[in-house]
């Protein structure tokens, strides 16, 4: 099963990559074998699998959140192995975990201002940008964000983490709980994220639409590559589809 | 007529405007419970010894003063005293942050232990202030003693029942509204107070946008310091200085904490005055208002006095009991106890 794992991208250096990473949370049993998850700019790459294929804990290992103890994680060409996620956001990595993603209390315009709390420059036009993505944020501005729906919320929460100007955006299953619609509406919306230039990693539930997407999907089982291709031929794949797409 | 004024009168003399100047006391006290439960998620029992090591800097920056012959005319020396007080308090409380509470905080310590730890605190502060002013009354309060005296309102409006302003009431009611305002203010409008805010609501996240935690712990106790301080002065200034009362404090500020919500500063303000009025209320002996309203025939014999002023702390423990059994999370929502 690992032979797919050291599959090298097209093209050059991706610009953010997860390499043989293996580790666990805290003294815990190991969740990843050698797993490697990669991202080219601008492009969106594709976390699939089955429950408890350690989807999200790879996501986790990229963002610094779970201690390695072997493999490596590369951003541009930089080793970031060692840093904290906290500098990783400061070295433009913007993550959206999957629960408790915004802050309830506060109001939508003051979830974007905390996600910009790193930069002193002026966050208007960014703000703005994320006015002009999720157009339904701009007439919620002052409501606060735990009075939204499902779907308005995790586009706060996608909002927020854009505040930074990351150069990389990370999302663990960010249309878990939303309707059909609303999956299709976030999809579109990731996709004009990515073609400002922004690499977007994320883990998916939905694997069918989410590769439909993917520049690059990775179909992890039980924390190591079991395939990795590009979205269109994965969803291709007769095997792929019989295991993990349900036909 | 001049019956039902004079038994307003009474009302707001005895009533409204003591249980104003309380309450204040106790919002500002339980707006620094509120902040510390929800910025560092603990329960502060050391509040009220804050809250009196706070007074009692004040009060002794206050004799020296005093003995230079500096003072302030009609207001009371000790609000000149003030900011030393808040920045001896500030200091006392960081050393403890950073000797006692930092190291929990790291090992990530579950909350129940953080309040034993506090207990821990409460007794060293206890014992500190005792050990520096001892155990007894302190009087420290100068200047004007009315804003408005029983005879000179007498006078004014010819009615039979005095009115009476203390000015140490005055100044509470009004610093308290200087303070909370500021406070809602740095909280609503500052990049710093709204990072307090995030951090308050959603630790993790509040991490992932590059807040830094040891400086919202910091601000934190610097806020909560000078709140407990000026609490504290001004409970003083309007009773008078005693450590042991302020240990006994704790118990309504809590319960003005809990009934508003923790967590939440405007629960913190609401609480603080539904207790003090409560409490005012239950042990106000009517019978003087029921001898103005009744006819002379129906005027009771007894105090018509709900429960003894000995008593009055039992009204907090009432209300506290109440609010936890039917609505744990307080009037305005804050996190479950």
């Amino acid at each position: 099963m690992t032979e797919h794992a050291s599959a090298p991208l097209a093209g050059d250096a991706p610009f953010l990559i997860g390499e043989a990473m293996s580790g666990g949370y805290g003294t815990g049993p190991d969740i990843l074998h050698g797993c490697t998850i990669a991202v080219n700019r601008g492009e969106i790459a594709v976390i699939v699998g089955p429950n408890g294929a350690g989807k999200s804990t790879a996501m986790k290992a990229v963002f610094g959140m779970l201690d390695l103890h072997s493999g490596s994680v590369r951003l541009d060409g930089q080793d970031i192995t060692a840093l904290s996620p906290q500098e990783r956001v400061s070295r433009g990595m913007g993550f959206v975990p999957q629960t408790s993603n915004i802050f309830t209390s506060m109001t939508v315009e003051e979830n974007l201002e905390m996600g910009a709390f790193l930069r002193r420059d002026d966050i208007r036009p960014t703000m703005e940008q994320v006015y002009d993505l999720f157009p339904i944020l701009r007439d919620k501005r002052r409501q606060p964000a735990g009075e939204l729906s499902g779907g308005q919320r995790q586009q706060v929460a996608v909002g927020r983490a854009l505040m930074t100007k990351p150069s990389v955006l990370m999302l663990d299953e960010p249309t878990a709980g939303v309707s059909p619609i609303v999956m299709d509406e976030l999809f579109d919306r990731i996709i004009e994220i990515a073609r400002t230039g922004i690499s977007i990693l994320m883990v998916e539930q939905n694997a069918r639409q989410a590769l439909e997407i993917a520049h690059r999907g990775y179909v992890l089982v039980q924390g190591a590559n079991a395939y990795t291709d590009t979205g269109k031929a994965l969803l291709a794949d007769p095997e792929v589809r019989r295991t993990f797409l349900g036909g | 007529m001049s019956d039902i004024l004079n038994a307003l009168v009474a009302i707001t003399n005895f009533i409204l405007i003591p249980a104003t100047a309380y309450g204040s006391q106790l919002a500002l006290g339980a707006l620094g419970v509120t902040l510390i439960y929800g910025i560092l998620r603990f329960s502060n029992f050391a509040h009220g010894d804050t809250m009196a090591f706070g007074a009692m800097s004040t009060i002794l920056v206050t004799w020296w003063l005093q003995s230079q012959g500096i003072g302030l005319g009609p207001l009371p020396t000790a609000l000149l005293a003030l900011p030393a007080g808040v920045a001896a308090t500030v200091l006392l409380v960081l050393v403890t942050d950073r000797t006692v509470y930092r190291f929990y905080r790291r090992a990530k310590a579950k909350p129940v232990f953080l309040v034993i730890v506090s207990m821990g605190v409460m007794f060293v502060y206890n014992g500190l202030v005792r050990f520096i002013i001892g155990p007894d009354d302190q009087n420290f309060a100068d200047g004007a003693r009315f804003l408005i005296s029983a005879r000179d309102f007498k006078q004014m409006t010819g009615l039979d029942e005095g009115l009476a302003i203390r000015s140490s009431q005055a100044i509470t009611i009004v610093t308290a509204v200087i303070v909370v305002a500021f406070l809602f203010w740095f909280l609503e409008r500052t990049r710093t107070g709204k990072s307090m805010r995030a951090f308050s609501d959603n630790e993790d996240l509040a991490l992932l946008s590059g807040i830094n935690p040891e400086r919202v712990v910091m601000l934190t106790w610097v806020l909560v310091a000078a709140l407990a301080t000026i609490a504290g002065v001004l409970y003083g200034l309007d009773k008078s200085f005693k450590p042991f009362t302020y240990f006994q404090l704790l118990l309504p500020i809590f319960a003005a904490a809990i009934v508003g919500g923790l967590g939440s500063p405007l629960g913190a303000i609401a609480g603080g005055f539904i207790i003090a009025f409560s409490e005012v209320a239950i042990t106000y002996a009517f019978k003087k208002v029921a001898g103005y309203l009744l006819p002379e025939a129906w005027e009771p014999d007894g105090l018509v006095q709900l429960l003894s002023t000995d008593y009055k702390f039992a009204v907090s423990f009432v209300i506290l009991v109440i609010v936890l059994l039917f609505r744990p999370t307080g009037l305005f929502r804050g996190k479950a106890v």
